[in-house]
């Protein structure tokens, strides 16, 4: 049985088709890549997984359970979490809070407050945050709220993360660190994640399997190695001149 | 960090001067200062009004002005179970139904509205003290037969002691949800509905539940104030002004604390109450309404961000406060 399953899904926007009939599955502590040109449908496949929308048609499977139509706090709370392109922290509140709220309400089993906190203080020098603690989130830095929402989302105890253009605007080095972030994620708390990003860098390295969708259809599905020479991707996304992959 | 240290001193202010405050003014009817009680329920009803108005539209910045619905029905609740002819019931009792029907009605409206945002909503909490008006109309008029009731009158002790409880109630309600983790989660829904749902808030359910609450006190403070007035229409009791004041008290007060929305109460009912009897009474309403414009433009965290703002930067911090 595959961690994450969906079948079919479709979801139009007026007459604009944004997911079309896409199937696609995550095993278990896999790291899945989604890539595509704007508007292929990677942030709205985003959004039916993690419940902002309901598809029109298909269904998702979530450890065996369909979860097609849930409320999105609900979804949080079955294990699947997420960050956004755009951050949205909760910009006037502290760091601690931003944390401590999600370990509060998004995590399967009811946490105290004093547990809360702690996961929350512990998620955060996690993600390298422990001296800014106190600051309100707005704040951090570009890269360091991006930070927070992992650990606001690694505070809801998930099994499932859902990384939106996690390094989209960040430095060289920021990248890097969050590549072994990732990395780390998934060997420490065993968490399985999709990931959507342009850096193909960090795409080509980190992932296990990576999917591309153009126009709303999946239209390739393999490895880093088999994704940067099928003919179709070159052609759509990556380009003829591509030299992804190199470090 | 020494936190023991923080939380007694915490526990001084939090306790120890609002129950001083609560006994200086719980002594207010011995003085014999009939203007003063007078003048402290009046100062009371908008406290009550803010201070639940903030409870739900503070937080969240879903900015409602169906105040006077619930304020309203508060007050025809005590003009059919408080008549001046007639069997009365106990006014205590009269203030739970109040506050029952407010939670319901507000819970019900909620379900329907709370998925409107920003001036939708605003509009449309206004558009139901209308419609309850006109419906009220309705059925004095044509089912009834009459027009405008009378209410028996209550002593001005009384009605000062009843809105005291009233307010304590609504601040220490107040208090406790913006100290609970639910009141973290309406903030978080203020800040970012979104974001809030997908760390697993129940963002409907909260927002309903919470709307609801803060109506409540809304509907027992209707009851108190007809038997002050002791004659009640439809007119005179859902009057556009109880939507619109708490919210520009509360905006004047600051809502990043449980004091803010107090103060700002206190203040604009003492202006209004000097600007109505002195010499400018012709002009209270183009003065009042400069002091919002003043407000919003050059305090938009309100009087107590302002102070809060100053004590810091005396002490020497750099950071503007954090609601959190």
């Amino acid at each position: 049985m595959h961690l994450l399953e969906g079948e079919k899904l479709t979801i139009n926007f007026g007459g604009l088709i944004a997911v079309n009939n896409v199937d696609f599955y995550v095993d278990e502590k896999e790291i899945l890549g989604l890539i595509g040109p704007n508007g292929a449908g990677k942030t709205t496949l985003f959004n039916l997984i993690s419940a902002t929308f309901k598809p029109k048609s298909g269904t998702i499977r979530f450890k065996g359970k369909d979860i097609t139509g849930m409320s999105t706090y609900k979804v949080c709370r079955l294990g699947i979490a997420r960050t956004f392109q755009t951050v949205k922290t909760f910009s006037n509140m502290s760091v601690l809070s931003n944390v401590r709220l999600a370990a509060l309400f998004g995590a399967p089993v009811k946490l105290s407050e004093a547990q809360a906190t702690k996961d929350a203080l512990e998620l955060l020098e996690f993600v390298g945050l422990s001296k800014n603690v106190n600051s309100p989130a707005r704040d951090l830095t570009l890269g360091n709220q991006k930070r927070l929402e992992v650990a606001r989302a690694l505070a809801t105890r998930p099994e499932l993360l859902l990384l939106d253009e996690l390094m989209a605007g960040l430095t060289h080095t920021e990248v890097a660190e969050a590549m072994e972030d990732i990395l780390q994620i998934r060997s420490e708390k065993g968490i399985t994640i999709i990931m959507i990003e342009h850096v193909m860098k960090a795409i080509m390295n980190v992932c296990d399997r990576i999917i591309v969708l153009n126009y709303g259809k999946k239209i390739a599905e393999g490895t880093p190695a088999e994704i940067v020479n099928s003919p179709t991707v070159i052609e759509v996304y990556l380009g003829e001149q591509s030299n992804a992959g190199n470090k | 960090m020494d936190l023991s240290k923080i939380n007694r001193k915490n526990l001084g202010v939090n306790i120890g001067i609002p129950l001083a405050l609560l006994i200086i003014v719980g002594l207010l009817p011995l003085y014999g200062w009939d203007y003063g009680v007078t003048l402290f329920s009046n100062f009371l009803l908008y406290i009550i009004l803010t201070v639940s108005w903030v409870i739900f539209s503070g937080v969240t910045g879903y900015i409602s002005l169906a105040t006077a619905a619930f304020y309203g029905l508060g007050i025809y609740a005590a003009a059919i179970y408080f008549p001046l002819n007639g069997h009365a019931l106990p006014l205590i009792v009269i203030i739970l139904i109040a506050a029952a029907v407010s939670f319901v009605v507000a819970f019900i409206v909620g379900a329907i509205t709370l998925r409107l945002r920003g001036i939708y909503f605003a509009m449309f909490t206004f558009g139901l003290v209308l419609l309850v008006k006109e419906v009220i109309y309705y059925w004095e008029i044509v089912i009834q037969g009459t027009r405008g009731r009378m209410v028996a009158l209550e002593s001005n002790n009384a009605v000062f002691y009843y809105l005291l409880g009233i307010c304590v109630i609504a601040m220490l309600v107040s208090y406790f949800i913006r100290r609970s983790k639910y009141g973290l989660a309406l903030q978080s829904i203020g800040e970012n509905e979104e974001a809030a749902a997908h760390i697993g808030v129940n963002v409907t359910m909260t927002k309903i539940v919470t709307f609801a609450i803060s109506t409540a006190f809304m509907g027992a403070a209707g009851v108190i104030m007809a038997t002050k007035n002791t004659y009640v229409d439809p007119g005179t009791a859902f009057d556009p002004m109880i939507s619109f004041s708490p919210a520009l008290m509360a905006i004047f007060g600051g809502t990043g604390n449980v004091w803010g929305p107090a103060i700002g109460a206190v203040f604009f009912s003492y202006v209004q109450e000097l600007l109505q009897t002195g010499s400018l009474k012709d002009y209270y309403k183009l003065i009042f309404g400069a002091m919002l414009i003043g407000t919003i433009l050059y305090l938009p965290t309100g009087l107590t961000g302002l102070i809060q703002k100053l004590w810091k930067r005396f002490k020497g911090e750099k950071s503007a406060p954090i609601r959190g």
